[in-house]
């Protein structure tokens, strides 16, 4: 497939790891351009973020544990609802898909670096200090934003807590970092593929990330204009989201999701590109239908578009918006259905061995699936009107989020880390981490439907009595699947430490396709300086 | 790896286990109720189609899925094939769904065009959402009422050994309609937006402020139906509760009755001078009632986003002051304006008592009529 290039030291490199002074330590990491520390950078910081959300996940399942109890106040209750929301979408998921893109983009389509390696500096180095930002209200005056991650206004404006203008700002630097790693990755699939690397040649990672920054570039402005709207409301004399000057707290609402459902395709068409990777290499067979694998990645792109207001079906907006928007929620289900069917035929036949990351993806493919079909009752908007706000729909989302797209990135991490560090994880400690995940996965949010249907709404810090005995499974579950996290963080530390003594080979995997595979473990500083040769 | 295996029979046993018994329970835990309305039987109905649409998908790709998982693994030494695509077998698992989708899109939309026809009501209600709490008004008798939480302070700060059944689910006056009416519901919020959730009635109705959209119920069986407010509202969203309590047209009647009578004698009592005694009483009324979901009943707050009363300056300040917040809120806090909610001498006696209780001891009143006089001022 493709011919290794070795003397890659030949070149006149800056090579890392030899720094003396803590200042150079300190600035290898500020001022790196190259895409595989950048890439290191956002794994981490999606690595300490995941960590906090979880925690504050945590809390949420301790107060719910029984009826009454005050653990934690309504108040502060509603500050750890918003933040897990907003960290774990914009501080955990987005950064590790990016990191990952980062990482493997470059290493897949055979090219030297990122097209454009000091905005990629600028767009990682903008996400610290907007999390510090986003994070340094729960140490201001008054309470920290507490109007869950999609800050519906009114509640987010007049009545919004002044640190709401902390996340406003946050949100416009996340935005920015967002665009520029868009960019970014648009222009190193266009330009710095190598020779003989054709668009349908490329592997469906690169595909998915290449549409999902598109997507990315088409809403985030949206998103930019909309907190600037609640900004100017907030302070100067504006009524968009206002009725009494003339505005329309719908208008709100519109705009959020018209960011807000492509986004939640953001989040999960890499980790579909990710899947797509590591089912063959494990069936050690080819994907099945790969051109069809792309243009469904395309339609769901499109078609994200023109239904956000399947958000909506209870607010009131008139019947033919309602009929239009959920015959277009019902049709994406066809091209992800048609993933779903092609990873199975990938599947078959094969011959499956299974590896930690085999199990992230087949957990990925099962769990993913169902929370599809939650989505599809979802879809039917009469329907939605018993689900929507209820704890149905929170099942749903931590269906397709944490066992979607967590689970590929968990999965991409097991499959990809030998490549960056040059060691084997612990296969064992990998196993343990899947079966207490998928456990703790499972016992938390599948009782979460029952609760939803009958009648418990969303983000209340106490509840009915007939709630109590689902509620207190979920907050079992979650400490299980809480405290499982640090066998994954051990797991990672001790090989990127080489404690487990098993070097990795340049190959890695039995099954293995794909550029990346050529170069050696650890991969280094420096890969493709002489592009590869594709057949 | 045999692991896997066990995992997934786990799994289908319990799946297979539950689903007779929630279907069994018309009204469980585990599903949506039926109701008691068209409506809601519709939305039922709908519900139970798409779910068994997707076990039955489910079924098919699941068990490929544990099939291959089972049966072509490299550890029973299985050559992998070779195949990769197949243009026809992509068009058929496309277009075999999509039919699906078509079949199931119909009955929808024939239930989304009943449920938007709030035509030829008998009975129009305006459901008003306010933090943290409902407002009724009957526009065809000239009946309103506020709706709060009922359920005591000692339950919800754990300070009572048990709770009772209605925990969080009761209200002080619930909503009261009649069977086999149509009712037309117009919601809509005075402050943020809300949403008015009866699963029963199958009404989800998001209510939002300077905006009034519709829905509507035709109630088959007497009998109380609960629900709670399903939109994010501020601190106290999780204690607003919604009771519906559907009665017959004649004990609708006399309920109508009964309330303008209260509404005059209400309306006499607004223009009562009161003594102290009587302000007191009825001032702590209307605060354990209106103000202590923030300031809590003995005046101590939630701070910093709710201050207490107990000492505040406000409450041990000029009187003048303090009527005039209880009228008019405080723009971009949360101290909402309940001028428009209480009567002139429900505002006296709060005033009276909150400086005079909860640790204040003021010595001073204000009465009936000096709350009408600042309403006036207030207006000029």
């Amino acid at each position: 497939m493709a011919e290794v290039i070795a003397h890659e030291t030949e070149h006149h490199h800056y090579e890392p790891g030899h720094e003396k002074t803590l200042w150079a330590k300190i600035a290898r990491w500020v001022l790196t351009t190259n895409h595989k520390d950048i890439g290191t950078l956002y794994l981490w910081l999606s690595f300490i973020m995941f960590f906090v959300a979880g925690g504050m996940a945590l809390l949420i399942r301790t107060e719910l544990f029984m009826p009454g109890a005050r653990f934690i106040s309504p108040e502060f209750f509603n500050q750890m609802t918003t933040m897990h929301g907003l960290i774990m979408v914009f501080g955990v998921v987005m950064p590790a898909l990016t990191g990952l893109a980062n990482w493997q983009i470059p290493l897949m389509i055979g090219a030297p670096d990122m097209a454009l390696p000091r905005l990629n500096n600028w767009s990682f180095w903008l996400l610290p200090f907007a999390f510090l930002l986003l994070i340094s209200t729960f140490f201001l005056e008054g309470p920290a934003p507490n109007f869950g991650w999609t800050f519906y206004a009114p509640l987010s404006t007049q009545y919004g807590p002044p640190s709401t203008d902390f996340m406003i700002f946050a949100i416009h630097l996340m935005g920015l970092s967002s665009i520029m790693g868009a960019i970014n990755i648009i222009a190193t699939i266009i330009n710095m593929r190598a020779p003989g690397m054709s668009y349908m040649k490329m592997p469906v990672f690169a595909w998915s990330w290449f549409i999902t920054a598109f997507l990315l570039l088409g809403i985030m402005p949206v998103l930019a204009g909309c907190v600037t709207m609640m900004l100017t409301d907030r302070h100067f004399g504006t009524s968009f989201f206002n009725a009494a000057g003339g505005g329309d707290p719908l208008l709100f609402q519109h705009l959020f999701w018209f960011f807000g459902h492509p986004e939640v395709y953001v989040l999960i068409l890499p980790a579909f590109g990710i899947i797509s990777e590591i089912l063959p290499t494990f069936s050690r067979k080819k994907i099945f239908g790969y051109r069809f694998m792309v243009y469904a990645i395309i339609v769901i792109a499109i078609l994200s578009y023109i239904v956000w207001a399947h958000h909506m079906f209870t607010t009131g907006i008139p019947l033919a918006s309602e009929l239009f928007f959920m015959y277009a929620t019902m049709i994406i289900s066809v091209p992800t259905g048609v993933k779903v069917f092609n990873w199975t035929a990938t599947m078959f036949k094969g011959a499956l061995s299974f590896e930690t990351p085999m199990l992230f993806a087949i957990g990925f493919l099962f769990m993913f699936t169902f929370g599809g079909f939650s989505g599809l009752m979802l879809a039917i908007a009469p329907a939605d009107v018993q689900y929507q706000d209820s704890y149905f729909v929170v099942a749903h989302f931590h269906y397709v989020l944490m066992s979607g797209s967590v689970y590929a990135i968990m999965a991409a991490i097991y499959y990809w880390l030998p490549k960056w560090c040059g060691y084997m994880y612990s296969e064992r400690l990998g196993r343990w981490h899947f079966w207490l995940t998928t456990i703790g996965m499972n016992v938390t949010f599948f009782v979460m439907h029952f609760l939803g249907l009958a009648g418990m709404p969303r983000r209340i810090p106490d509840y009915p009595l007939q709630f109590e005995d689902f509620n207190q499974v979920a907050t079992i579950g979650a400490f299980i699947l809480g405290f499982s996290q640090l066998i994954f963080l051990y797991n990672v530390i001790k090989t990127i430490r080489g404690k487990n003594r098993v070097k990795a080979t340049a190959e890695v995997w039995e099954g293995h396709h794909g550029l990346e595979w050529t170069v050696p473990s650890p991969a280094p500083y420096h890969t493709f300086s002489t592009p590869p040769k594709i057949d | 790896m045999r692991l896997i295996n066990y995992w997934r029979w786990f799994v289908s046993v319990l799946l297979l286990a539950i689903t007779p018994y929630a279907l069994a329970h018309g009204e469980s835990k585990f599903n949506l109720p039926k109701g008691v309305t068209p409506i809601s039987q519709d939305i039922y109905n709908l519900h139970m189609t798409i779910f068994w649409i997707c076990v039955g998908i489910g079924i098919i790709v699941f068990g490929v899925m544990i099939y291959t998982l089972i049966y072509h693994r490299k550890s029973r030494g299985v050559k992998p094939a070779q195949f990769h695509e197949h243009t026809l077998v992509e068009i058929i698992w496309a277009v075999i769904p999509f039919l699906i989708l078509v079949a199931m899109a119909i009955p929808a939309t024939m239930v989304l065009i009943r449920m938007n026809d709030t035509k030829e009501a008998d009975i129009n209600i305006k459901v008003t959402g306010y933090q943290w709490k409902w407002q009724y008004e009957y526009l065809d008798h000239g009946i309103d009422f506020f709706s709060n939480l009922s359920t005591p302070r000692d339950e919800l700060e754990n300070r009572s050994p048990t709770k009772g059944q209605w925990y969080l689910l009761e209200v002080d006056k619930p909503l009261v309609v009649p069977i086999h009416k149509k009712i037309r519901f117009l919601v809509t919020a005075n402050d943020v937006v809300h949403s008015w959730w009866v699963p029963s009635l199958g009404i989800k109705r998001d209510a939002i402020p300077g905006f009034i959209y519709e829905a509507w119920a035709r109630i088959e069986k007497p009998g109380t139906y609960r629900g709670q407010c399903a939109e994010l509202c501020g601190v106290n969203h999780g204690f607003m509760p919604i009771v519906v309590k559907a009665v017959t047209q004649e004990e609708y009647n006399k309920w109508i009755a009964e309330q303008t009578q209260q509404k005059a004698a209400t309306a006499q009592l607004a223009t009562k001078t009161l003594t102290k005694d009587e302000l007191m009483t009825l001032g702590k009324k209307v605060h354990d009632t209106n103000c202590a979901v923030c300031h809590k009943a003995d005046g101590s707050g939630m701070p910093p986003a709710f201050p207490a009363i107990t000492g505040s300056q406000i409450a041990i300040g000029p009187i003048a002051k303090h009527i005039d917040i209880v009228l008019n809120g405080k723009l971009g806090t949360a101290m909402q304006a309940f001028g428009k909610q209480l009567s002139d001498a429900e505002i006296a006696a709060v005033v009276t008592y909150q400086r005079n209780a909860l640790g204040n001891s003021q010595g001073d009143m204000v009465n009936t009529q000096e709350i009408k006089v600042a309403r006036v001022k207030e207006t000029k």
